[in-house]
């Protein structure tokens, strides 16, 4: 899965692209680089862009402005050269319930240009891959969700296509087929396909991308590797668990504790009442913790709880958002915004 | 990008493209849809009861309270407008199979693949005219059964049947178009169903025009249903009463219906595909 003719550029090259339905923009001038061989990842609440981004790429809607470019080819003057190099899976799975595993599987060969014997030979294969074999005989209708997922992929990975773009491949499936197909993506990776990758799930992205764009309300937020989006939070965060302050307030415990902590404390140290906790950034990150325990048992006090942690992506996404997203539902009244709180990002649910 | 090159890996889905290639793929779409068909028999029923129904009601319940102007078998007369109708109904499953891919996720599928851009419309307007032919040649027997004949001999016969056929084609046209245009299967339903009735009543296909107010009468004399139907009469035999002196589809029914059809395919089908090509861009 290389080669792609005398090319060398990157897969997808994507430029300023604008996109409006209406009066509503749904790409705000969007720039990405896909190089060869990696998994990009597009994260963003629903109604981010990313749907648009990449319908875009498979040539299915016409961008207003801005340009992408797939393979070097530009998807507007060179639709057709773009379709012969990208796989897709959209956002829901389009199988043909009428027709079993295989017919659809070699329904899409054909389609794509195959001779009946080479579209069979590269169905099987994918059937067996995917664990189908079994249901490769019967209409798709009784498949499970997740069955249906792994037909539509490989659906979209019949032709083999140097491109495979994978819009939100496991929204609504169980956490159990939510792996499987993780499994089958890190795969594709393994073997050096390129990789497009929209998610609302931060561990999602989190797992399988070497890069992550977050975008909200059509503009990219931030772009990088997993690792980079994190670090530029800083340093881990130390949270200390010390339960209800009780009726009487926070006390002499509290103050003991938030002193300890302001010896290994990068910058302030952070008190929430409500939660109990007192946290600070530590720039040392886990190594602290046999010193601040030590210290804590000197000064008489045992945490509920100790714990180190670094920054998430979805702390990532507060930070430069503001909030979840800004076309997600809002916050919870009270609820504050801001690094460290454990606010739950878009789909972040476990 | 300044180094690309025209030379494609082997493996890279085929370049081919002009009519060659949408015949193939539309042949493929076509055959898909046909296995739909069998696979639900209750279209296959759909597609086969519901004419013998109709030739049934119309036979025995209009049969006797008809009197034909200049003679002749009402039953006779009616069967060549149930033909008409039927294939000018079945532009409703195309337009609902259309809104079903559509609505289904399949078309995005389609439309993303290397394949001819006019397959999927195609390959609709294709099976439509199998089961087209499937419910004429039902609709025939029934005929049989109930007294009508096609009297002028084989020849003349198929050619009416390919009038019919050709009508029908050209009538699924209009239903992709209606289908790739309105999209959701609820709405296309309601508006094929909207144009259907009126297009097939406003005819010489159940009734004779002569019967009709003076004002409507152009409308059913100029109806492609009622080109189609008199040049079935005409081929198959059957009493004809739509004469009237220097009216031309009355006098050139054959030559009137094939003209509608092909005008009907010529705005229609660049209309469909165009839209096809845009649909939810």
């Amino acid at each position: 899965m290389n080669g792609r003719g005398g090319h060398t550029g990157p897969a997808v090259r994507v430029a300023g692209l604008v996109k409006r339905y209406g009066r509503t923009e749904a790409l705000r001038g969007v720039d990405l680089v896909v190089e060869r061989g990696s998994v990009v990842g597009v994260l963003g609440p629903n109604g981010a862009g990313k749907t648009t981004l990449v319908r875009i790429l498979a040539t299915l809607v016409r961008p207003d402005g801005g340009t992408a470019e797939v393979f070097g080819y530009d998807v507007l003057r060179h639709p057709g050269e773009v379709r012969r190099r990208v796989g897709l899976t959209g956002q829901f799975a389009a199988v043909d319930e009428l027709l079993t595993g295989e017919e659809n599987l070699v329904l899409i060969g054909r389609l794509a240009g195959m001779d009946r014997g080479r579209a069979r030979r590269r169905a099987d294969e994918l059937l067996n891959r995917f664990g189908l074999r079994d249901a490769a005989g019967r209409t798709a209708q009784g498949y499970s969700g997740g069955m249906r997922r792994r037909l539509d992929l490989a659906a979209g990975l019949m032709t083999a296509p140097p491109l495979v773009v994978l819009d939100e491949p496991t929204t609504g499936l169980d956490p159990r087929s939510r792996v499987g197909l993780w499994e089958v993506i890190e795969e594709l990776a393994a073997e050096g396909s390129t990789v497009l990758l929209t998610s609302q799930y931060l561990e999602e992205v989190d797992r399988l991308a070497h890069h992550v764009m977050l975008v909200d309300a059509g503009e990219v937020a931030a772009s990088g590797s997993p690792e980079e989006l994190k670090d530029r939070l800083g340093a881990p965060l130390l949270v200390l668990t010390l339960g209800p302050p009780g009726a009487a307030g926070p006390g002499a415990r509290w103050d003991a504790a938030a002193r300890v902590l302001s010896r290994y404390a990068k910058g302030a140290v952070d008190v929430s009442l409500p939660l109990g906790e007192i946290s600070c950034r530590v720039a040392a990150g886990a190594r602290v913790m046999p010193a601040v325990a030590r210290d804590l048992d000197d000064a008489g006090i045992t945490p509920d709880d100790m714990a180190v942690r670094r920054a998430t992506l979805d702390d990532v996404f507060l930070a430069l958002t503001g909030q979840p997203g800004s076309r997600a539902p809002a916050a919870p009244a009270g609820t504050p915004a801001g690094p460290g709180t454990a606010l739950v990002g878009p789909g972040g649910e476990r | 990008m300044s180094t690309v090159t025209a030379t494609a890996p082997p493996f890279l889905p085929g370049t081919e493209t002009g009519p060659r290639r949408l015949v193939r793929d539309g042949l493929l779409v076509a055959q898909r849809n046909l296995r739909h068909v069998l696979r639900v028999p209750e279209l296959l029923i759909q597609a086969t009861i519901q004419p013998v129904m109709f030739v049934l009601l119309f036979a025995f319940v209009f049969g006797g309270s008809i009197d034909m102007p200049g003679g002749g078998s009402y039953r006779a007369y009616l069967l060549a407008g149930i033909f008409t109708q039927i294939v000018a109904f079945g532009s409703a499953n195309t337009a609902m199979g259309i809104a079903e891919d559509l609505s289904k996720g399949v078309v995005d599928r389609f439309r993303s693949l290397p394949m001819a851009r006019s397959a999927l419309l195609l390959g609709r307007a294709a099976s439509h005219l199998v089961m087209n032919a499937l419910a004429l040649l039902v609709l025939a027997l029934s005929g049989l059964v109930v007294g009508w004949r096609a009297e002028e001999g084989v020849a003349r016969t198929l050619a009416a049947f390919g009038v019919l056929l050709f009508f029908g084609f050209a009538m699924s046209w209009v239903g992709a178009l209606t289908g790739i245009w309105l999209g959701r299967p609820e709405v296309v339903q309601a508006a094929t169903m909207t144009w259907l009735f009126p297009l097939t009543f406003l005819s010489n296909a159940f009734v004779p025009t002569q019967g009709m107010p003076s004002w409507l009468r152009p409308v059913a004399e100029w109806n492609p249903v009622s080109a189609t139907a008199a040049a079935c009469r005409e081929l198959f035999g059957n009493p004809n009463p739509f004469a009237r002196e220097g009216l031309f589809p009355a006098e050139h029914p054959v030559l009137t219906s094939l003209a509608w059809s092909a005008l009907v395919i010529a705005i229609a089908a660049p209309l469909a595909v165009r839209r096809y090509r845009r649909a939810a861009g």
